[in-house]
């Protein structure tokens, strides 16, 4: 069990949530003017910013007449951390990090549409405060359906780790810096609620098969509540009148 | 749902780092009060009372009490007893109570969690209405008591608004802070210290003498005894540019003016003497101290010196006595510790003390000194009016502070535990100073255990392998009811490549992880208790009595369910196939290690258990070839057996345990299933399996062992365990058997505890058990007394697939928290053991003066430490300083034409001393070799006239000492072989 108490004895978490409780997502699309679609959002103090260009014709070497090559980058600011980081991108997490976002958005976009092109998503995490892949995830989905990129779901991420109250398991959604450091198993979902399917899965620690359901289903229960979240944004995005070209100071 | 509100708060750390964190605030946290109709609570939720009765007598409506943190720090004895009710825990304060001082923090949650005691915990850090930012350049205690402040009088106005009745509690605020109080009564908030409170509290008695006694600061110096502390932020940079160093206080046990410092960059442990040195320091204290130079080192004074009797009041006595006595003389470098002294104190280990008063001489009074039970802590000074009663009765107290101007730290009275000399109190004594659970089993945990009628379910039968046929046999020492392994053997057919014959052997372990499921209420009390403790008269269950010593037990005749492990062995003892299952067996018969030697021995028995015996034996006594071979260590300790009055429950007589072939038959056997378990284990759960390791000890611990065998005449070599064993069965003097045993108790002392671990802390090699010699080994065969074993069912177990595993089974660092409480309880139930042995010897002597031969175990000072084979007892025997010279170097003492070294042979005398109550001792009294004006003599003898005389002729002639040594040398020696 990891070190401190990650749930008090009144079942609040340490930054005072329930565990069944996201933290507060704040987002806005079409925040940049250049690409072909932005978006900004926050979760709690993990904030990221997506771009998106394209359709456009892909170079000649990744041209494929399968369908659209999703082309990702992620990259965390040198001031995203507490201590500064030396490299924003191209080290290994990074790396990893951008290939997991194109398995996850891959399966969101209708790929098949678009042959012989190429789709470029930009993700900047400018502040991590954990879960960072998963508010990119949740950006980077935004930043589609600002730029008109055909989809055949939201792509919601979401992460869940485990906790004990009194000694009963009990799984906590939307990952925290201070829980994630805690030491517990990070669960990491990036789904497309609307279908129940599940994109990408990706697990830190080990964790007990008993365990497992529990904390998977509270996820994919994350992973839904940011999809109703994310539709609103989208909606009264475009109720504000989408014809306006408002550039936003962040 | 939830407000969308966030706060920062920064936190610098190390290298200024700035730390942003999300603090929600709630609107849907309630207020736990059934007279409040605004929160939504459900039935469920009311913790406070509507009406609150009020208990006191300063505030004669109903009300509810609100604790601040020093409350709670300091008066959790007082919130422990029942009187106080309906009181509202703030989280701010939970968190600084847990910051400061986790045991503390531990005991209130027991309070809150009591329903009856009507605690209600407000999380007011998350309430939107009650959270409280810090003001730029605040400090972080001033936030605090604005927030306990503020959370006060939203109360006061949520309870107000709420009732229009007019009828509603008030909130009343205790806390010991003069300065909050003033501020509180500014703001209007009802508020109180706790002693103006308690004080006037009815209908219970006893309740004022747990109040602790208030703080005086650090800085106020007005008839100060001891140099201040240093602050806490003097004490962490004097650690962090190396001046002062910190570590845990261990108080000696022979001389209260002393104590020793383990620090990391010293290779020995830092030595501190004297009330200034040791400066207010209680044994396991985490301390900062400040090391003296090179030239101020010394050597431990090696004397026994006892707190006086009578009560001194508040003064230091003289201590040069001891600081002269301890100066290096012309002794080698190598005795020389580092010394120092206490500089302040980083953290208090305190916890409560068991002991008795020592009512002061003036009646009416009613301050009175509290002698510990443990040595190594010091008196009490604590105030109570109930002297009368308490001083013919064991008490429980509670230390509060150590102000500069007292001499004996305060304290407060907790509990009684019944009648001095009462043999119940005693054994509550021995239970509580060494933290052993013993509280009746819980309704919860009873609840786990099968019906009494429980019989084997006829699936169970089908799902193991049924060895009911099998002639299995169970042999341990008389009188044991919980009976946790059985034996068997029998031929079979084939030969092995060369020839040899084969054997099928087993080992069936009762199987208590059938009963005992993980994660139950029955599993963790188990896991908490770690062992059952044996006293001499009673025995402390870690498992409920239905599972311990019938269910589990392995009895003849009885169908019980098991787990076995089965070898092919072949004649010469060598293993050929091992195999684990669960089984149903019925034992063929329950024995007694005698029992089985009398039927081994018998000739003319040829039944199927006596034929099985006899195999077992043979192969046992190969096994153990084998494994000393390999350099397997035979120790020794005293022990020994009480017969017990059937009805007083009073020894009434002690005698060596005797060994017998059969113990060592048994024991084998259970070693070999240890070791192939613990292979099995190893294999299969690198990072989790539980395994028992004996590391082996450090040259240093051998450097007085070494010497003392010298004066004997002996060379041991300790380079590995193969030497060592083989060089100990060469010691042998002939004409007296006593001796080789006698190295081997003392070889015992020098070894390290052997410990459990969890595989995946260690890397292989240091899993080896020094003292067996065996790469691997671990506890599998009592589980019905040891919660190791029962861990170690489980995952074998899961292993062979009878089981399936569970998340907390394979969990590296649960699995090393549980060994590290399993290693405590371990010790602690050993120690525990040991005084019940201590105190029955005691209460054996009551009546009785015996003379009996002893041996020196170790020469101090002032004194030698005796033992006395036949009763396994061990204690100082003091020599005057007039009569005997003591010889630093080599550690012998002298008197004229007596040299008296370690490993010789003594008469000595008994007797009970039974003056201190507290510490009822053994004295003992030379009687051979005859001291003049020293020795006892017996009254038939006729020698007194002789011995006076010669006393005197000693007492002239002190000069003469170091010459007749080296005389009385040789005689010595002549007198030896």
């Amino acid at each position: 069990m990891p070190g401190p108490d990650l749930l008090s004895s009144q079942g609040l978490r340490l930054d005072g949530r329930r565990p069944n409780e996201l933290r507060r997502i704040r987002c806005k699309l079409g925040v940049f003017t250049q690409p072909d679609g932005s978006a900004y959002l926050e979760q709690g103090n993990t904030k990221v910013l997506a771009a998106v260009y394209g359709p456009h014709q892909a170079s000649k070497s990744k041209s494929t007449t399968e369908g659209v090559v999703v082309n990702c980058q992620y990259s965390m600011a040198t001031f995203s951390t507490g201590e500064r980081k030396n490299r924003p991108r191209g080290d290994r997490k990074s790396q990893e990090m951008s290939l997991h976002l194109r398995q996850a958005l891959t399966a969101a976009i209708k790929t098949e549409l678009y042959p012989r092109s190429q789709i470029d998503i930009y993700v900047e995490v400018l502040q991590a405060d954990g879960g960072a892949y998963c508010a990119g995830v949740n950006a980077a989905s935004l930043a589609l359906i600002d730029a008109g990129i055909p989809l055949r779901a939201y792509a919601c991420a979401c992460s869940a780790s485990m906790a004990w109250r009194n000694g009963e398991p009990e799984p906590l959604l939307d990952v925290g810096h201070v829980e994630e450091a805690a030491g517990g198993v990070v669960l990491t979902v990036a789904s497309l609620p609307n279908t129940g399917s599940i994109a990408l899965l990706e697990m830190s620690h080990r964790l007990h098969m008993d365990y497992f359901k529990v904390v998977l289903s509270r996820a994919m229960q994350g992973c839904r509540d940011i999809e109703i979240i994310l539709d609103k944004a989208v909606r009264d995005h475009l109720a504000e009148g989408w014809t306006k070209q408002d550039v936003v100071t962040i | 749902m939830w407000t969308t509100k966030t706060f920062l708060t920064k936190t610098k750390r190390g290298n200024i780092l700035k730390i942003v964190r999300e603090h929600y605030l709630r609107d849907d946290l309630l207020c736990g009060s059934s007279a409040c109709n605004i929160c939504p609570h459900k039935d469920e939720e009311y913790v406070l009372d509507s009406k609150p009765d009020s208990v006191c007598a300063l505030f004669d409506y109903p009300h509810y009490l609100l604790l601040d943190t020093n409350v709670v720090l300091h008066q959790i004895d007082v919130l422990e007893e029942d009187a106080l009710k309906n009181v509202i825990m703030l989280q701010t304060v939970l968190e600084e109570v847990k910051h400061q001082n986790t045991a503390i923090f531990q005991r209130i949650l027991e309070v809150i969690n009591n329903k009856k005691r009507k605690f209600y915990s407000f999380v007011n850090e998350h309430h939107k209405d009650t959270y409280v930012e810090r003001n730029p350049g605040e400090k972080q205690n001033d936030r605090n008591d604005r927030a306990i402040r503020k959370a006060a009088s939203w109360y006061a106005l949520h309870l107000s608004v709420n009732n229009v009745a007019g009828q509603f509690p008030q909130i009343v605020l205790l806390t010991d802070d003069e300065n909050n109080r003033k501020i509180a009564q500014e703001e209007g908030i009802v508020c109180c210290s706790v002693k103006d409170y308690i004080e006037n509290v009815n209908g219970f008695v006893g309740l004022i003498d747990k109040l602790s006694k208030n703080v005086i600061p650090e800085t106020c110096s007005k008839d100060a005894l001891y140099p201040a502390h240093f602050t806490p932020t003097q004490i962490h940079t004097g650690i962090r540019n190396g001046k002062l160093y910190q570590g845990t206080f261990h108080a000696s046990r022979d001389n209260f003016l002393e104590g020793t410092v383990s620090v990391n960059r010293f290779e020995k442990p830092i030595l501190l003497q004297g009330h200034i040195g040791i400066n207010r320091a209680v044994d396991g204290d985490l301390v900062a101290i400040e090391v003296f130079p090179e030239e101020e080192w010394r050597k431990p004074s090696d004397i026994v010196l006892e707190d006086k009797a009578d009560d001194p009041g508040d003064l230091l006595e003289e201590e040069s006595a001891l600081l002269s006595s301890a100066k290096p003389l012309d002794s080698s470098k190598d005795e020389i510790t580092p010394t120092g002294k206490v500089v302040g104190i980083i953290r208090r280990k305190w916890r409560q003390y068991c002991g008795i008063l020592m009512p002061s001489k003036f009646p009416g009074a009613t301050r009175h000194l509290f002698t510990p039970a443990e040595k190594r802590i010091p008196r009490v000074r604590i105030e109570t009016r109930q002297s009368d009663v308490l001083a013919s009765q064991r008490i429980l107290v509670a230390l509060d502070s150590w102000p500069r101007n007292s001499r004996y730290p305060l304290g407060h009275f907790v509990r009684a535990l019944g009648p001095i000399g009462d043999k119940d109190a005693e054994n509550e004594v021995i239970l509580l100073e060494h933290d052993v659970p013993h509280a009746r089993f819980s309704e919860a945990v009873l609840a786990c255990l099968p019906p009494n009628d429980w019989t084997i379910p006829e699936e169970e039968i089908k799902k193991r392998v049924d060895l009911r046929s099998i002639c299995i046999c169970s042999v341990d020492p008389p009188g044991c009811t919980d009976i946790d392994d059985a034996l068997h053997a029998r031929p079979i057919d084939g030969v092995t490549a060369d020839g040899l014959k084969k054997y099928e052997v087993g080992v069936h372990i009762a199987d208590v992880t059938y009963f005992v499921r993980p994660n139950t209420a029955l599993d963790k009390e188990a896991a908490s208790r770690s062992t059952t403790v044996y006293l001499v008269d009673r025995r402390i269950d870690m498992v409920p009595d239905l599972l311990s010593s019938n269910l589990c037990s392995l009895r003849g005749g009885e169908e019980r369910l098991a787990f076995s492990c089965v070898w092919e062995i072949d004649e010469n003892a060598n293993v050929l196939s091992t195999k684990f299952h669960k089984s149903v067996i019925k034992s063929a018969a329950a024995m007694t290690y005698e029992e089985a030697q009398i039927t081994i021995d018998n000739s003319s028995r040829k039944d199927e258990i006596a034929r099985s015996l006899r195999t077992l034996n043979a192969l046992a006594k190969k096994l153990k070839q084998k494994r000393l071979d390999n350099g397997a260590l035979l120790l020794a300790s005293p022990e020994i057996r009480f017969q017990v009055d059937s009805e007083t429950h009073d020894p009434v007589e002690v005698q060596a345990k005797k060994i017998m072939d059969t113990n060592s038959m048994v024991e084998e056997f259970m070693l070999l299933a240890n070791v192939s378990v613990a292979e099995k284990l190893a294999e299969e759960f690198p990072q989790c399996a539980l395994l028992r390791r004996h590391p082996s000890p450090p040259p240093a611990n051998f450097t007085t062992f070494l010497k003392a065998t010298r004066q004997q005449g002996f060379e041991i070599d300790v380079s590995t365990n193969k030497s060592f064993s083989k060089s100990l069965d060469e010691a042998v003097l002939p004409g007296r058997p006593f001796f080789n045993t006698m190295l081997r108790i003392m070889a015992t002392r020098c070894m390290q505890q052997a410990v459990y671990f969890s595989s995946g802390t260690l890397s292989h090699p240091d899993y080896y058990h020094y003292g067996l010699a065996c790469p691997i080994y671990t506890h599998f065969t009592s589980p019905i007394r040891r919660y190791a074993d029962v861990i170690v069912h489980r995952l074998l177990a899961a292993c062979i697939g009878e089981d399936v595993t569970h998340a907390s089974l394979l969990d590296t660092k649960q699995a090393d928290s549980i060994c590290d409480n399993l290693n405590y309880r371990h010790r602690q139930a050993q120690y525990a053991g040991r005084a019940s042995v201590a105190l029955n010897t005691h209460i054996l002597f009551k009546n009785r003066i015996e003379i009996e031969s002893a041996v020196v175990l170790s020469v101090k000072r002032n004194a030698l430490q005796v033992l006395i084979p036949k009763y396994g007892l061990e204690g100082p025997l003091y020599l005057p300083s007039d009569k005997f010279t003591y010889n630093e170097e080599e550690h012998y003492q002298i008197c004229s034409d007596v040299t008296l070294k370690t490993f010789d042979e003594l008469t000595v005398r008994l007797t009970l001393d039974s003056t201190n109550l507290q510490h009822r001792k053994l004295v003992f009294q030379l009687v051979k070799p005859h001291v003049p004006g020293f020795s006892y003599v017996p009254e038939d003898s006729g020698m007194e006239v002789e011995s006076v005389a010669s006393a005197e002729e000693v007492k002239e002639t002190p000069i003469k000492k170091r010459k007749e040594t080296k005389q009385s040398k040789p005689k010595k020696k002549s007198k030896n072989q």
